[in-house]
């Protein structure tokens, strides 16, 4: 790299120098502008975040009927907002190691059972109190109330006790469990003053930004908190908004026009389109999300393991991932976890193969058509994929019945009713979660109803392994299990797309959610 | 005034609050239809017999359908159109809000639509069957015959994506200045204005087309006067009846056909919020909303029915 170049980057990031100029001499010296670009956001990052403006997301994801109370949060706009006003015990960090924030350090008994919170000095609640062990316990309490109707409850079921004492919160698990801290980091689990059980929506916690306009389903709008213990790290800029823009299209338009810096969502058939636009940047990266269709295992026809198996092997996977996601998205391997999880092991990876279809087929003994059910709302472009899989199961002989049912009311009477229908899920931080929620027989949300005593025993036995060599040996078998046994029919893994228009800096790509799992209006600045 | 039109008018007024009535029969017969109940719809999949039969005790719904019915319409009456299922929020306190901005923005539209709509009527009589005319007709027809969220799309393309003058979502809020407010509602306001404007023009140029048939436009014409002042002095006035029915019906349109609009150019007024609710199935918000749109057509059916009343001499001047 020429000195001059250097000192030219940080001339542009220091404000002295426009980026166009920069880009003009930069080509004047002979270098190509993707490199000079790459250039000029390494010297951005490396001068520092920058402090002011007001910071705008355009969301999908978000309704009149939202509630600021962290036990209710759902949709994407009460995720990406909770981020901004609230603060985590725990959090994931961008590369899948565990991040301490409120709690200072996390220890475990050597059984896995008895884990032990040290609670962080000093950091202080929006209305001014210090947070304490008290107002962790409580928190972790409201969420364990079935009352809370909280969406950790699942996962909060499992702990015995919670006791504060002094500066520590002291769990104990029913059963030994070595993800707890990642259990932790559910984004459910918002620290707030006393557990939010005097007022759940109140909307105050420790995070960079304090709530001043909650307007559901409009605009959700914060201030920078004077007193946010890690003020170097979050909350650059002095406002943040988060607009709610459900429609596809007004949502692309608004970055356009500049009406917001980012947006979530894009769709993969346009990515190509905004790409050109000048000053916006597609943000895609892979995620533990994924499109699938779910047989149940245990009502017929697909009580047969050979039927099963015909359509897993009758789903051309490589055409559903160009078409349909446009490449933007990897292809499933029929268990529900990728290179995201931080214990996974490749499998050989199933293709489509009509001949072996056939022969399984031919064996289940099935005669006459499959019924499978779709719709819009199943995932984008789920129509289209389940056309797609009923021509390729055609040429396996398989004949699919597509009827595709109304979106309103989909998740109540279609979703984890019907033996076989199209469906999404957006994947869970470590492989415990994902097969605790979907998979294990007790399951509510077991949507391929498999139900194998052995699998469930299998799923006991790794949450309580602490040696991470036997742990991911266990969970590959699983995989196997699941894969070869299993309901599901997993084509691919999407991927999540999100774009910042110009001026945005400071992004960092992250597995585990979009919007770098929500902290995009909270780690991001405004160049000056 | 005397008493034939009074008693025309007060017949009209009760016909209207009988239909109103009726229309709420409908909308809670409706709404009772629809598979399950609103205690299994609050409940979802973590509904049991219990809990169920606990919540139904609780919202009274064991007592037959008419109890419940006046129960309902007694709420109404005195303003309280009880709490959304989905959020516990005060539906009143939510949609009074809501009415304001869809209000705002329907006014706005009419300001501009039904001015524009009336004089490019009068020219388009004016010059009828020449260029202008065909020209007003042709325009105006192509406006109405795409679907709005098709105008609303080019809008968007051109208005905020091309030459950025104005934002492409309309998020408006309390304590927005006027001047920001105005500017966000542009480009709703004009596609709605471009969706109804055809309709009024062309009835507008009917009516009066009609008028200039008689024999007293010919007797007008034949005094001397200029062309649009026979339009404006005799033939308009004749026609203001029809011409008011229409601008009516347009305008009870602005208020309870914007869902679209309202969506695509993320405005959030009543459009928006019966759709966030009808998703969730939120029946107690979508009765209510049912009742407030019904309640502003009939309404507006009804001025327009008492100005058509008012403005026919026969009826002001009997013999």
């Amino acid at each position: 790299m020429s000195n001059e170049l250097e000192f030219l980057s940080r001339h542009v990031a220091s404000g002295k120098l426009s980026r166009r100029d920069f880009l003009g001499r930069a080509a004047a010296l002979g270098i190509a502008a993707p490199f000079a670009n790459a250039l000029l956001s390494s010297a951005a990052r490396a001068a520092g975040p920058v402090k002011g403006g007001t910071l705008k997301a355009g969301l999908v994801g978000g309704e009149s009927t939202n509630s600021l109370d962290p036990a209710l949060m759902m949709t994407q706009v009460p995720f990406a907002f909770g981020k901004c006003w609230g603060e985590m015990i725990v959090e994931l960090s961008p590369d899948g190691k565990l991040e301490n924030r409120i709690a200072e350090e996390i220890g475990s008994s050597k059984d896995a059972k008895t884990w032990t919170l040290k609670i962080r000095d000093g950091v202080e609640f929006h209305n001014g109190k210090t947070v304490t062990a008290e107002d962790v316990a409580a928190t972790l309490e409201r969420h364990s109330d079935e009352k809370s109707k909280s969406g950790a409850l699942g996962y909060m079921k499992g702990i015995q006790t919670i006791k504060a004492n002094g500066k520590e919160v002291v769990l104990t698990l029913k059963e030994a469990n070595a993800d707890l801290p990642y259990l932790l980091s559910d984004y459910h689990l918002i620290v707030q003053p006393n557990g939010g059980k005097d007022k759940p929506d109140a909307g105050i916690s420790a995070g960079p930004y304090v709530v001043k306009t909650n307007e559901p389903g409009v605009r959700h709008g914060g201030e920078r908190f004077a007193n946010y213990w890690q003020g170097d790290k979050m909350g650059h800029a002095d406002q943040i908004e988060v607009i709610v823009i459900n429609d596809a299209t007004a949502r692309t338009a608004a970055l356009q026009g500049g009406q917001v810096n980012m947006i979530n969502r894009v769709e993969p058939k346009i990515v190509d389109l905004i790409k050109r636009v000048p000053g916006v940047t597609i943000r895609n990266h892979a995620g533990p999300g994924h499109y699938v269709f779910i047989m149940h295992c245990n009502t017929a026809p697909f009580d047969n393991n050979d039927l099963r198996m015909a359509l897993k092997l009758a789903i051309d996977r490589e055409e559903m991932l160009t078409k349909v996601l446009r490449g933007y998205g990897s292809l499933g391997n029929d268990f529900p976890i990728n290179a995201s999880y931080p214990l996974f092991t490749e499998i050989e990876q199933r293709k489509y193969d009509p001949d072996k279809a056939k022969f399984h087929y031919k064996k289940s003994g099935h005669d006459g058509t499959v019924l499978l059910r779709t719709s819009d709302v199943a995932f984008p472009g789920a129509v289209d994929a389940s056309q797609l899989f009923q021509q390729s199961a055609a040429k396996a002989g398989i004949k699919i019945e597509l009827k595709r049912e109304p979106g309103d009311g989909y998740w109540n009477e279609v979703w984890n009713k019907q033996p076989f229908c199209a469906s999404y899920w957006g994947g869970r931080s470590t492989q415990d979660q994902m097969y605790s929620t979907a998979y294990l027989s007790t399951a509510d949300w077991n949507d391929t109803r498999f139900m194998r005593p052995d699998f469930d025993k299998m799923v006991l036995a790794a949450r309580a392994e602490l040696d991470e060599a036997k742990r991911k040996q266990m969970y590959h078998d699983m995989a196997v299990m699941v894969r070869d046994e299993g309901g599901l029919i997993l084509p691919m893994f999407n991927q999540f797309i999100d774009a910042t228009g110009a001026k945005v800096d400071g992004w960092v790509d992250d597995p585990h959610q979009e919007l770098m799992n929500g902290y995009a209006l909270a780690k991001c600045w405004l160049q000056a | 005034m005397s008493s034939p039109v009074v008693k025309l008018i007060a017949q009209r007024i009760a016909l209207g609050i009988i239909l109103l009535l009726a229309i709420s029969v409908l909308i809670f017969a409706g709404t009772q239809i629809l598979p399950g109940d609103v205690a299994q719809a609050i409940l979802g999949q973590s509904a049991t017999p219990e809990s169920l039969a606990n919540l139904r005790e609780q919202l009274g719904l064991n007592d037959p359908a008419y109890i419940r019915y006046f129960r309902w319409l007694g709420g109404v009456l005195i303003g309280d159109l009880g709490t959304a299922m989905s959020s516990g929020q005060d539906i009143a306190t939510s949609i009074k809000d809501r009415l304001w901005n869809t209000l705002f923005l329907a006014f706005w539209a009419a300001i501009v639509a039904v001015p524009l709509a009336i004089i490019l009527g009068l020219i388009a009589v004016r010059y009828r069957n020449g260029w202008v005319d065909k020209l007003i007709s042709g325009l105006a027809l192509a406006s109405t015959s795409f679907p709005e969220f098709f105008v609303g799309y080019l809008l968007v393309y051109f208005f905020a994506v091309k030459w950025q003058v104005f934002p492409a979502i309309s998020t408006v809020y309390d304590g927005m200045p006027f001047g920001e407010r105005m500017q966000a509602i542009a480009l709703p306001a004009t596609a709605l204005t471009l969706v109804v404007l055809a309709h009024m023009m062309r009835m507008t140029r009917a009516a009066i087309l009609n008028v200039m048939q008689s024999a007293y436009v010919e007797t007008a014409e034949l005094k001397g006067l200029s062309a649009f002042a026979v339009i404006r002095k005799h033939a308009f006035p004749n026609a203001i009846a029809p011409i008011i029915n229409v601008v009516m019906l347009n305008l009870a349109y602005l208020i309870v056909g914007v869902v679209v609009v309202e969506v695509i150019f993320v405005y959030p007024g009543m459009g928006q919020y019966l759709v966030d609710h009808v998703t969730k199935r939120d029946v107690p918000v979508v009765q209510a909303v049912g009742l407030i749109f019904a309640a502003v057509y009939i309404s507006l059916n009804i001025i327009a029915d008492i100005a058509a009343i008012v403005a026919n001499p026969r009826l002001r001047h009997p013999k």
